[in-house]
């Protein structure tokens, strides 16, 4: 069940609210997209109480008077909160304010067990930001702080079954929300998503947010409406909520456009409401939320007293801000020569991204090391459905095994066949799996020398080809060597002497 | 001086209903109480900044600490209706 009523539309800021343009190849109008972020902070405990956010506990196990709104309570704000939200707005360039409230934002509903939220209208903590997506810019309207609301359920078969009534758990209320509003600057299904997965990415580097939209830690309401190219006047919008993963979110804009130009090509007009994204037919349908529900009468919250936040406090939080996947994407193809899209790859997530630094760090060759992450390691982690910190296998353990690959002791296959599982799930090291296993590479010429010989002498007819300059059997040799020594050869060696047999 | 259809409104927001004569009424005395409050507009303010609250304190923040919390049984003592842990509530309209 997804809450109506909760979109954040205060008339002043009627115009952030989002809806911008993009190129439909098809048609002749222009897609406007503006995104409302909601991501669910890391904290221990809730915004205005000292009750932990656990979302597997039992329902209405973590509640208290204050989150359950009973009367002669007062809230007390959580420092952490302020100091995440100024953390992110930091890393999105945003103004931070030096002064700034709270609200309430009034609306009746049974997830709301105050009959309103605590919210920001007119003072949101941070303004004016920008991320950028592809190399373009993306206006940051605001960030805002204020507390999520409880959940409803409907106990399995009860709607069905036309039942009368609702439950609800009010663990998840004063969840401590960020709510980032993008201002209308993108253009296309593609770039929204480019969008969320880019800030996705940043809260995940700063460690305020888990940004898991399946689960709903990161939310994201669309706004979507049309102009005829070239316009500069935004058509009406509609918002497009429960959107639940990234693919949702480009497929609700694409249908959403289309249902839009349907429309204005007949003739017709675009109300403006609220639109649900339904995961199984792919469309978006009404709300038909009633239009006085939107009339939130914000007003400053009286039991909370105003923020101020220094400048000292401001720089104690650039402090704890590391290094963003932006700024590694710049530095990667120039410290360590890699392409633009392994690039990519490794800095989307920071553990892979730290990771494969701390493997470099260790003296492996950072284009190796980035082919072993990309390569066999995420496969691997992928099909054991785990990451790169909860696997076995250590920087020190991944370096040790590029190391022993350089130094020609052991051969790509090997390590890959023989060696890298082990690490990845059992964490034991390499030198004594090469020891235990007898995987060392053969070096030694005589011994390959017999091998090589063999080789071409039980093969008479592809020898002729290769007398002949035929070099493609080479290959075939290579291969048979390669075989018979189980694989541990040294391939340099190997060609080597099969040059020489044949001079 | 406010108008039936907001008073009306107001009480459609509040969940409300009323009668014609209590609109007719309502709508009386809530135009009086706003003229009274609107004498406050002839107050000179210039250069004065506005003030959210009376209290001259900023900044009361707690620390991230998990404070233990209420009993289930304690904390669904007060619903009229429960179920499962849960807080049992009418259907939410269409
Ligand atoms: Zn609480």
């Amino acid at each position: 069940m997804v809450r109506p009523y909760t979109d954040y539309q205060p008339i002043m800021y009627a115009i952030n609210v989002i809806v911008l343009n993009t190129t439909q190849s098809k048609t002749k109008y222009e897609v406007v997209i503006g995104l409302e972020v909601h991501a669910q902070l890391k904290t221990k405990t809730k915004i205005f109480c000292g009750c932990p956010v656990d979302f597997g506990a039992d329902p209405n196990t973590n509640v208290c008077p204050v989150c359950l709104g009973m009367p002669g309570v007062l809230p007390v704000l959580n420092k952490q909160v302020v100091a995440y939200a100024v953390k992110t707005g930091l890393a999105l360039g945003c103004k931070i304010s030096k002064h700034c409230k709270f609200d309430r934002k009034q609306y009746f509903y049974p997830d709301l067990p105050k009959n309103y939220q605590i919210s920001q209208y007119d003072q949101p903590i941070c303004t004016s930001g920008q991320l950028e997506v592809n190399g373009k810019v993306i206006g940051i309207e605001r960030i805002h702080m204020e507390e999520d609301a409880g959940k409803l359920v409907h106990a399995g078969s009860d709607r069905l079954h036309g039942s009368d009534y609702s439950l609800v758990d009010y663990n998840r209320t004063g969840t401590p929300l960020l709510e980032i509003v993008s201002k209308p600057d993108l253009r296309s299904a593609e770039e929204a998503k480019d969008y969320a997965q880019t800030l996705r990415s940043i809260l995940r580097y700063l460690e305020v947010c888990d940004g898991n939209l399946e689960e709903g830690s990161m939310r994201c309401d669309v706004n979507v409406s049309l102009m005829p190219v070239g316009s500069k006047t935004f058509g009406t919008r509609c918002e497009i909520k429960n959107v639940n993963s990234f693919k949702s979110l480009a497929r609700a804009i694409e249908t959403e456009t289309e249902r839009q130009s349907e429309i204005l090509d007949s003739g017709g007009k675009i109300i403006q409401e609220t639109r649900l994204f339904e995961e199984t037919s792919g469309k978006t349908i009404s709300m038909r939320s009633k239009e006085e529900a939107h009339d939130y009468r914000y007003f400053p919250e009286p039991d909370l007293v105003p923020l101020e936040i220094s400048q000292s406090w401001i720089n104690e939080i650039k402090e704890t801000i590391p290094e963003l996947p932006h700024d590694k994407k710049i530095r990667y193809p120039k410290d360590y020569s890699l392409s633009i899209d392994d690039t990519k790859v490794l800095t989307d997530d920071r553990n892979m991204a730290e990771y494969y630094e701390a493997v470099v760090r260790l003296g492996a060759n950072p284009k190796k090391a980035a082919n072993w992450l990309i390569g066999p390691v995420t496969a691997h982690l992928k099909e054991h459905k785990t990451d790169i910190i909860n696997c076995c296998m250590t920087p020190v353990q991944l370096a040790d095994l590029l190391g022993f690959i350089e130094k020609g002791i052991i051969n790509d296959n090997i390590a890959k066949a023989e060696i890298l599982e082990e690490l990845l799930s059992k964490g034991t090291n390499s030198e004594e799996i090469i020891k235990e296993k007898g995987l060392a590479q053969i070096t030694d010429e005589g011994e390959i020398k017999s091998l090589v010989k063999e080789a071409l002498e039980t093969n008479p007819e592809q020898l002729k080809q290769l007398k002949e300059g035929k070099d493609k059997v080479k290959g075939f040799f290579v291969g048979q060597i390669m075989k018979k020594s189980g694989g541990k050869a040294s391939p340099a060696v190997v060609n080597k002497l099969i040059d020489e047999y044949i001079k | 001086m406010l108008s039936k259809q907001q008073v009306e409104h107001v009480a459609k927001l509040a969940r409300l209903s009323l009668t014609e004569d209590e609109v007719e009424l309502y709508t009386k005395q809530l135009s009086k109480i706003l003229d009274y409050i609107d004498q406050l507009n002839e107050v000179n303010t210039k250069g004065i900044e506005p003030m959210t609250q009376p209290i001259p304190t900023v900044n009361v923040m707690r620390e991230d600490i998990v404070k233990k919390q209420f009993d289930r049984s304690e904390v669904l003592r007060n619903a009229p209706y429960e179920e499962y842990g849960f807080f049992r509530v009418p259907k939410i309209g269409e």
